[in-house]
């Protein structure tokens, strides 16, 4: 009677299972590695309705942050400059560009400019910028260096982790905003003291100025 | 089973070349793999709406509305730096107190709002004159050292007077700088002033002066 299975055969179950773990393994690194923010959204840098360049302006000029996102101090929401404070300078300086033609189309006529939202936060997700930047919390903590950037790319994962980081933290990154050197704004200061100047006056802050932050569900979720 | 590890590890580099590395730029709108309650529907400040027939979610404001949480502005000499009968003010308003906390606050202001055209020192050099803001003039020439308080504050408000085109150079900063921060600029403005016009007259300590006479 000839054999039904190979010899080879008695070594398949074996195989197969380690098959299984190496197959479980690559599966969990690519979704580890992939289904997350840092892959899906850090570098989204979509085309905007001018050419704006924060590397020129707010790099190069040094025009500080709060000249176009006026209301970031006051309100939870940081705004988009209107069109007017593009026109502060731009009715004189390149009056006539025609990548300018939208802006002074939206002057002229109040039609907003189609500025197209890079960093997203989930609707379920309370994030309110004026607390974070009168507190000495720098823009550059959520948003990178814009000012290097000639097209505003995402950053930063913006993941509840990296909000959780900061909340358990927030030593580590929190400025005092009573130094003028330290103003949130100056997107590129770093405490001269390395990290552990930063770490001690950080341990500082968060005592005198009583700086709790959340990290109850509900304080983000509510 | 050599095979199988073989196919395996084809479709991992197939993966990933066609996924890439994380960080890398893209053009195209995130991929959301769990959207979950992510977009729901309310309307977002700034944001678009296909409710309303401009596509905007902001309503502008009906004129004559008056915001329940502001004061109103009954008060000609704080909100708009004149008198009753419509003259600037030459004197700073009662209710605003000029002390070093209204200088500090006038100076940040100044930095963020005035700096790029007027210049850190008030003298018209701000960074834009060398892209071809040509106009801006400077704080200490005779006529703008002579305008008054109330003047300035209208100037912040309402931006500069018309020229014969009917073209403002610079336009009004009222929805950036609130009431009590455009007097805080004001004062920050007639302080910066000071460092070219002032006399020693102004100087009003008396063991200040003294060491400034001695120091010449």
């Amino acid at each position: 009677m000839s054999k039904l299975f190979p010899k080879s055969a008695n070594r398949l179950p074996l195989q197969l299972v380690l098959y299984l773990f190496v197959l479980g393994g690559i599966a969990s690194a690519g979704i580890n590695y992939y289904a997350t923010n840092k892959w899906a959204n850090v570098g989204y840098a979509p085309v905007q309705p001018v050419p704006y360049s924060h590397q020129l302006h707010a790099g190069q000029l040094g025009i500080d942050c709060r000249y176009c996102h006026s209301n970031v101090e006051k309100s939870g929401f940081a705004n988009l400059p209107t069109a007017q404070t593009c026109m502060n300078c731009h009715s004189l300086v390149k009056a006539d560009s025609p990548l300018l033609a939208v802006v002074r189309e939206s002057y002229a006529t109040g039609a907003p400019v189609p500025w197209v939202q890079i960093h997203m936060t989930p609707d379920y997700v309370y994030f309110n910028h004026s607390v974070h930047v009168t507190r000495g919390v720098s823009c550059v903590e959520c948003h990178g260096a814009i000012d290097t950037m000639d097209v505003v790319a995402q950053a930063k994962p913006l993941t509840m982790s990296f909000c959780l980081d900061c909340h358990r933290a927030p030593e580590e990154h929190l400025r005092d905003l009573t130094k003028p050197e330290q103003a949130v704004t100056k997107l590129g200061w770093v405490h001269p003291g390395g990290e552990a100047g930063q770490h001690d006056q950080g341990v500082k802050l968060v005592q005198d100025l009583k700086i709790m932050p959340p990290q109850s569900c509900s304080g983000c979720h509510r | 089973m050599r095979h199988v590890y073989f196919a395996t590890f084809f479709l991992a580099v197939l993966t990933v070349s066609v996924l890439g590395f994380r960080g890398t730029r893209s053009t195209r709108p995130p991929i959301e793999l769990f959207p979950d309650m992510d977009h729901q529907a309310h309307l977002k400040p700034q944001a678009g709406s296909t409710f309303f027939d401009d596509g905007r979610a902001d309503r502008p404001i009906p004129p004559g509305t008056v915001a329940a949480s502001a004061p109103l502005d009954d008060d000609d000499g704080l909100y708009h730096g004149m008198d009753a009968d419509g003259t600037p003010l030459k004197a700073f308003p009662a209710t605003v107190t000029v002390d070093a906390k209204l200088l500090a606050r006038g100076q940040n202001r100044f930095t963020i709002y005035c700096a790029p055209c007027h210049g850190a020192l008030g003298d018209g050099q701000g960074i834009t004159k060398q892209y071809g803001m040509t106009t801006t003039p400077s704080y200490f020439d005779p006529r703008r050292v002579k305008l008054t308080v109330g003047e300035l504050f209208g100037t912040i408000t309402n931006g500069s007077p018309k020229t014969p085109e009917g073209k403002q150079n610079m336009l009004p900063y009222a929805d950036k700088l609130s009431v009590e921060d455009r007097w805080a600029v004001v004062a920050y403005v007639r302080a910066l002033q000071r460092t070219q016009v002032g006399t020693l007259n102004d100087v009003t300590d008396a063991a200040q002066k003294e060491a400034l006479l001695k120091s010449k």
